[in-house]
């Protein structure tokens, strides 16, 4: 009868603070391979800091597997639970198919928090899962002040919001690279529980059809330490490889590039840094013929060092750069790809 | 065939314009908005262009395209701009000083949608002030509908369906949906006309519908979060120009990033 009380109260958009226990449901996205997507590790080190027990859900077909690689490859001292469906219908994270399934497990008492990292299925899922529970989430948090009250950015990061969740549960998504990922280890406490909750899901009609995946041995924009970035002054794809390439195998390094890159077609549209694209944090970015958009800016502006290379001594990435290198591109960048070469061996 | 045709919706929201950088008010309660040039979200602008792209391709496909804002009285100007690049009709909810959060706004526009009899939502995958690329979602949500977010291609099919192609991490991806459908726009979709005079003109006698958040009453407006503070982001410490390469090589050295 209270429950049902509860309920009501719910549905009428009241702020009425249920009870609800404190523990957190994390989502874990995992590869097509079975591999745990590295923001889910970071979103996983943001679960944690909230204090509660954790519950992370594994969904697909690959999502056995990768609970138990999640179990033994990670240390997370307050996963307890690993919930799994291995469903053919979860793959590819369909928000038509995984919300149902959502909204069944989180409308139960039993969490206080729901976490997932905002990337492209994080924020896909988030809102439309928080619009049928009567939710408003709190999206894209950098820091976490107490387990109602979460720091975020707005206007492409030039302002920065304090928000307190008044909700009786906070529904969060995670910049991964405002969070150090949980560190490698095990989790061997954690029970891991098949689930298999009649969702009552309604057949809406989309389909999954093709993905169209860069294929790159080098590091994940996301999680790469180091990051060399181009921007226009690149001229064309050729240089942008020519130029580019070379100075990242020496460092190690991802590629990434400015919108005005990728829309001149020097590189593809993952690799976009910015408020529409990817937002990194590497200890070392490198922007080469890059003026420094608010827009990229927005993308990159945390960065632990910032190493500008531009001809431009007015371009405002020097304003944000650590080391700024006025000069020719074209001439700077050659030099500096064989002197690191140097320095590594 | 009537109930094969679009029935166009296109939310738009008027925003502090993408090249003003914002400043934070005094009382650090807010960002600064007097005195302050506005405009339409890209990402709507992007929304409108597509809606009149998928018009202007097909004629007979569409039967109508409605946009409609949620805002001050200020937001009937970039209304008037939809119009004048091709919306056929408009709605200005006026909602005074109120700032809704995702999820009124969302629930505000199913009853639009619901009114409107649309079929197609496209709308803008984030507004460029609170970044929370929510609506779109939500709005999706509560109608039950297919979504297709971050769309960089939309492709109307001979059997009536909807191949949108998504932005995802890593590359991008293709999903299929039938109508009813809400679609969000990256800004890959397409590059958005420019108003010509005459046009604008026109659009003046194109109808615009008044409401208030009043008409919503039936909504729950409340905000859900509550906003404590609003900061200037740290500002970073003052970097050096170096001169050659050598010179920037150790200094990274010395700075223990390579």
């Amino acid at each position: 009868m209270i429950r049902f009380a509860g309920r009501n109260l719910q549905t009428l958009g009241s702020r009425v603070r249920r009870s609800r226990l404190a523990s957190t449901l994390a989502f874990v996205e995992t590869t097509k391979e079975g591999a745990i997507v590295p923001s889910s590790l970071n979103a996983l080190a943001a679960a944690q800091q909230l204090g509660n027990n954790i519950t992370a859900l594994l969904l697909g077909p690959q999502a056995t597997s990768a609970a138990s690689v999640l179990k033994s490859s990670v240390q997370c001292t307050k996963l307890n639970k690993v919930l799994v469906s291995d469903e053919v219908k979860y793959e590819h994270y369909l928000p038509e198919k995984v919300t149902p399934l959502l909204v069944n497990l989180l409308k139960d008492e039993e969490y206080s928090h729901f976490v997932v990292a905002s990337s492209a299925v994080g924020k896909n899922l988030l809102p439309r899962v928080a619009a049928l529970l009567n939710y408003q989430p709190v999206c894209d948090i950098t820091k976490i002040k107490d387990a109602k009250t979460f720091v975020r950015p707005i206007y492409a990061g030039n302002a920065i919001e304090t928000v307190e969740n008044t909700q009786s549960m906070a529904l969060v998504s995670v910049r991964a690279s405002a969070f150090e990922a949980v560190p490698e280890g095990s989790s061997e406490s954690a029970v891991i529980e098949q689930i298999s909750l009649s969702d009552g899901s309604t057949d809406l009609d989309v389909q999954w059809q093709s993905a169209n995946l860069v294929k790159s041995a080098r590091p994940d924009l996301s999680s790469a330490s180091t990051i060399v970035a181009g921007g226009r002054a690149l001229k064309d794809k050729e240089t942008f490889d020519k130029l580019l390439v070379p100075l990242a195998d020496a460092l190690g390094a991802g590629i990434g590039a400015t919108r005005a890159a990728v829309d001149s077609g020097f590189c593809d549209n993952s690799l976009q840094i910015g408020q529409t694209g990817k937002v990194v944090a590497p200890e070392l970015y490198i922007a080469v013929g890059i003026s420094g958009a608010i827009q990229h800016l927005a993308g990159m502006k945390d960065s632990k060092k910032i190493v500008a290379i531009n001809s431009d001594p007015d371009a405002p990435i020097l304003k944000v750069a650590d080391y700024g290198l006025e000069g020719d591109l074209f001439e700077i960048v050659p030099q500096l790809t064989d002197k690191l070469m140097q320095a590594r061996k | 065939m009537a109930s094969k045709q679009l029935r166009i919706l296109v939310p738009v929201k008027r925003v502090i314009d993408y090249q003003i950088k914002p400043r934070v008010n005094k009382t650090g309660t807010a960002v600064e908005t007097t005195g302050v040039k506005f405009s339409i979200n890209p990402f709507d602008d992007i929304a409108v262009e597509e809606a009149v792209r998928i018009k202007e391709k097909n004629k007979s496909l569409v039967e109508s395209i409605h946009a409609v804002s949620i805002g001050p009285a200020k937001a009937q100007d970039i209304l008037r701009n939809c119009l004048a690049k091709g919306a056929d009709t408009s709605t200005l909810i006026d909602s005074k000083d109120v700032v809704l959060e995702p999820l009124a706004v969302a629930k505000v526009l199913k009853q639009v949608v619901e009114k409107q009899n649309s079929n197609l939502v496209i709308m803008g995958k984030q507004a460029i002030d609170d970044d929370c690329n929510n609506t779109g979602q939500m709005l999706a949500g509560l109608l039950n509908w297919p979504q297709a977010t971050n769309a960089a291609k939309v492709e109307f099919t001979d059997n009536g369906k909807v191949n949108v192609t998504r932005e995802v991490d890593g590359g991008e991806e293709v999903v299929s949906a039938s109508l009813p459908l809400v679609i969000t726009t990256d800004l890959r979709l397409n590059v958005p006309r420019y108003v010509g005079l005459q046009n604008l003109m026109k659009a003046k006698k194109k109808p615009m519908e008044k409401l208030a958040l009043k008409d919503f009453s039936n909504v729950d407006l409340e905000p859900r979060l509550k906003v404590l503070s609003v900061e200037e982001p740290q500002p970073r410490a003052p970097g050096v120009k170096v001169n050659s390469v050598d010179e920037l090589v150790d200094k990274l050295k010395e700075a223990k990033v390579i």
